[in-house]
C-alpha cells in the first residue's frame, strides 16, 4: 500500500560495503515507508543478501560508505541486537543449526527482549507458551518444534516457517526476508506467503529479497527492484517482475555495458 | 567394612607406589600431565573428618549413601529388595577382577586408591532397584573412595556418583563394575567443585554380552583432574555409549583418558566427549578403543567436540583406535572451535545482546551431555554455576 505520507521507515543513501576488502555494494539508494512491500530481485552475486546482512549488522560486512536511517535513527550506531529490538527484523535465507538450544526458550527470550523495548510486560514461561501457541497458526506450525532445539534437524521448510513465527512474535517494523522462498516446494512457500500477508500491515513494511516471481504470485509487491553489480539499477512496479519473468537478466547485462560497468 | 580385605589390597598398594614412584612425562599417559600438581595431590593426607552435609536432599525414591572415607555409609540404611552387601568370600573373589580384565589393575591412579581406601562399598545388584546415589565426600586432606558393584544378569540400575569438592581437598574414587548378561546400568558422575581441589577418578566396568552401559559425566572446578573410564565388553556384543562434559577455566588441568576393548564381536560404541575451556586452563582427552581380530562386526563411533573461549586456555585431543577386525565400522572424529559467529549474530539479530547470546549458546553446547544424566541429577542443578567461571 502506497501512501506518500506514510512514515519514513528506511532511508538509503549510497550504501557501500565490502566483505573480506572485497568491495559488493557500491551505492545502494532507497526509500521505504510504512505500509510498503517491496522486491528485490537480481542474479546471484548482484549484491541482495549482503544488503539485507548489511541492514541487520552482520560483523563480517563492513560499510565503507553511505549511510541507512531508521525512523530517523543512524542504523549503524545500533548493535545488530539494538537494531532487532526497535523493530529490524532478518528473515534468514539459511536460518542457523543451535544443538543444545531449546527452540521455545529461544523465542521467549528474544520476544521479551523485544516487548522490553516496547515497554509492554515481558512474558513468563506460562504466558509465553499461550502466546507461541496462538502465533503458530500463522505459519501452521506443529508445536513439536518448539521442543527441538532451535532448527536443529528442521527441513528447509520447516527452518523458514521458524523464520516467519518469529516475525509472527517479534512484531518487526521492518522485516528483511532473504530468500524466504529459496529451498520450499509450493504448499509450504504458499504457507509462508500467507503467514508474511497476514503479518503486513500500514505501520510496517516488508522487504522481500528474491529470485524469481513465484514468491511475487502470492505476495504483491508496491515495488520491484532489481540490483546489479551492488547497485539497484531498475525500480517499477509488481509489472517488472513479470517482465523479468519472460526477459530473462540478459538486459542488466547490457545496461551495465552501457553504464560501463562490466 | 571389610577391613580385612583391603589390609593386603592397601599393601601391596603402597609397595607399587614406592616401587613405581610418580608417573614420568616420559609415559605416553602422563605426557601432558601437570605432574607437579599429581604430586601434591599425593601428599594429602587421608581425611579423618566426615564430610560436611549441605547438600540438597535426594530425590524421591533415590537411595542416597555418603561415603566420606571414615564412616561406614550403611550405617542406619536398610538396603531396598534387589541390593545386598557382598559377603567377605564373594567380595575376596570379585575385588580386582575386573581391574584385571580392564588391565588396568597397576595404573598409577589405581595403585594410589588401593594404597589409599580404608574401606570397601561392595554391593550386589539384582533385578531392577530403586536408583542408588553415592556422595563422595571428605571432610579434609584426601578422600579415598572404592566401590564394587556386581549387577547380576538382567539387573537394572540407576547409579549417580556425587563429587562435590571443595578447598584444598584431593580426592581419589575408585568404581569396579561388573554387568552379568543383559544387565542395564545408567551411570552419571557429577564432579563440579568449588576452590580448586584434584581428583582422580577410575572407573572399570566389565560387559557381559547383551548388556547395556551408559555413563555421563560432568566435571568442573578441580585445580587437578584426572578421569579414567575404562570398559571392556568380555565376550562382545553388548552396548557402550560415553557422554562427557569437562569445564575448565582459571589456570585448571582436567584431563579424560576413556579405554573401551571389544574382547568379543558385535559390540556397540557411542561415544562424545566435549571440553569447554577458558582462562588459561588446559584440557585434555584420550580415547582409546581396541578392537582385536575377534571382536568383527565392532560398530564404534568417537566424537570429540570442543569449544575454547579463550584465547589463552588449550585443548589437546588424541583418538586412538587400534582396530585388527578387518570387518568393523568405527567412526571417529575431532573437532576445536571457537563460538560461532554465525550462531552469534543469529541470536544478536532477534535481539539478544552478545553476552547473553555466548552465555545461551554455551548453556546449550553443555546441556547435550547434562541432559543424559540419571534422573537422580536433577536435585543436584548442574547446569547452575556449571558455567559462572568459564564466563567470567
Amino acid at each position: 500500500m502506497i501512501r506518500p505520507d506514510a512514515e519514513l521507515l528506511l532511508e538509503i543513501s549510497d550504501l557501500h560495503a565490502s566483505v573480506e576488502d572485497q568491495p559488493i555494494l557500491k551505492g545502494v539508494n532507497l526509500q521505504v515507508r510504512a505500509g510498503e512491500i517491496h522486491a528485490v530481485m537480481g542474479r546471484n552475486g548482484s549484491g541482495k543478501s549482503t544488503l539485507s546482512k548489511v541492514l541487520a549488522g552482520h560483523p563480517a560486512y563492513r560499510v565503507t560508505a553511505g549511510s541507512v536511517r531508521y525512523r530517523g535513527r543512524d542504523l549503524f550506531e545500533l548493535e545488530p541486537e539494538e537494531r532487532a529490538r526497535l523493530g529490524v527484523f532478518l528473515g534468514f535465507q539459511y536460518p542457523v543449526e543451535i544443538p543444545g538450544v531449546s527452540n521455545l526458550e529461544f523465542l521467549r527470550v528474544a520476544t521479551n527482549a523485544r516487548r522490553q523495548s516496547r515497554e509492554l510486560d515481558e512474558l513468563d514461561t506460562f504466558e509465553f507458551e499461550d502466546h507461541v501457541r496462538e502465533k503458530l497458526q500463522v505459519v501452521q506450525m506443529d508445536p513439536a518444534f518448539l521442543e527441538r532445539s532451535v532448527n536443529e534437524g528442521f527441513s528447509g521448510g520447516e527452518k523458514k516457517r521458524n523464520e516467519i513465527l518469529q516475525m509472527a512474535l517479534l512484531e518487526p517494523v521492518v522485516a528483511i526476508l532473504d530468500e524466504t522462498d529459496s529451498g520450499l516446494d509450493i504448499d509450504a512457500l504458499r504457507i509462508v506467503a500467507a503467514g508474511v500477508n497476514q503479518l503486513a500491515g500500514p505501520d510496517n513494511a516488508t522487504l522481500l529479497i528474491t529470485h524469481y516471481q513465484r514468491l511475487l504470485d502470492e505476495i504483491t509487491p508496491d515495488y520491484v527492484h532489481v540490483m546489479a553489480a551492488g547497485r539497484i539499477l531498475r525500480t517499477g512496479g509488481r509489472e517488472l517482475a513479470l517482465e523479468l519473468e519472460q526477459t530473462g537478466y540478459d538486459w542488466v547485462d547490457r545496461e551495465l555495458a552501457a553504464q560501463g560497468v562490466a | 567394612m571389610s577391613r580385612t580385605v583391603l589390609a593386603p589390597v592397601q599393601q601391596r598398594g603402597r609397595e607399587a607406589l614406592a616401587r613405581m614412584g610418580l608417573p614420568t612425562r616420559r609415559e605416553e599417559a602422563w605426557r601432558l600431565t601437570d605432574l607437579k600438581r599429581l604430586e601434591a595431590l599425593s601428599r594429602l593426607p587421608l581425611s579423618a573428618t566426615p564430610a560436611p552435609t549441605a547438600w540438597p536432599a535426594p530425590a524421591p525414591e533415590v537411595l542416597r549413601l555418603v561415603l566420606d572415607g571414615v564412616g561406614d555409609p550403611l550405617e542406619g540404611v536398610s538396603l531396598p529388595e534387589g541390593v545386598r552387601v557382598l559377603q567377605p568370600a564373594e567380595l575376596e573373589q570379585a575385588l580386582g577382577h575386573t581391574l584385571d580384565r580392564c588391565a588396568c589393575a597397576a595404573d598409577w591412579p589405581v595403585e594410589f586408591n588401593h594404597a589409599s581406601a580404608r574401606q570397601v562399598l561392595a554391593l550386589g545388584i539384582r533385578g531392577a532397584v530403586p536408583p542408588l546415589e553415592l556422595v563422595m565426600a571428605g571432610g579434609d586432606g584426601l578422600t579415598a573412595t572404592r566401590v564394587l558393584l556386581l549387577l547380576e544378569e538382567k539387573a537394572e540400575l540407576e547409579l549417580l556418583q556425587v563429587c562435590p569438592g571443595a578447598g584444598a581437598t584431593a580426592h581419589s574414587h575408585l568404581l569396579e563394575v561388573h554387568l552379568g548378561q543383559e544387565a542395564t546400568l545408567r551411570h552419571g558422575l557429577i564432579a563440579c567443585a568449588d576452590g580448586n581441589p584434584s581428583l582422580l577418578a577410575h572407573c572399570a566396568v566389565e560387559q557381559e554380552p547383551r548388556s547395556s552401559y551408559a555413563f555421563s559425566s560432568v566435571v568442573k572446578g578441580w585445580s587437578f583432574a584426572r578421569l579414567e573410564p575404562r570398559v571392556v565388553q568380555v565376550d562382545g556384543a553388548a552396548s557402550t555409549t560415553l557422554r562427557g562434559l569437562a569445564v575448565t577455566s582459571e589456570d585448571q588441568q582436567l584431563a579424560s583418558h576413556s579405554a573401551v576393548r571389544f574382547d568379543g564381536p558385535d559390540g556397540g560404541l557411542d561415544q562424545l566427549h566435549k571440553c569447554l575451556a577458558g582462562g588459561r586452563s588446559h584440557a585434555i582427552f584420550n580415547g582409546a578403543i581396541q578392537v582385536p581380530r575377534e571382536a568383527q562386526r565392532t560398530d564404534a563411533a568417537q566424537l570429540s567436540r570442543n569449544l575454547l573461549v579463550s584465547d589463552r586456555a588449550r585443548i589437546d585431543t588424541k583418538p586412538e583406535l587400534e582396530i585388527v577386525a578387518d570387518d568393523v565400522r568405527c567412526a571417529h572424529g575431532a573437532t576445536v572451535s571457537q563460538l560461532q559467529d554465525d550462531e552469534l549474530f543469529y541470536l544478536q539479530s532477534r535481539g539478544i545482546a552478545a553476552a547473553a547470546a555466548a552465555a545461551l549458546l554455551l548453556r546449550g553446547y553443555c546441556q547435550e551431555v547434562v541432559d543424559q544424566l540419571p534422573a537422580a541429577a536433577s536435585v543436584w542443578q548442574v547446569m547452575d554455576g556449571l558455567l559462572a567461571e568459564v564466563t567470567s
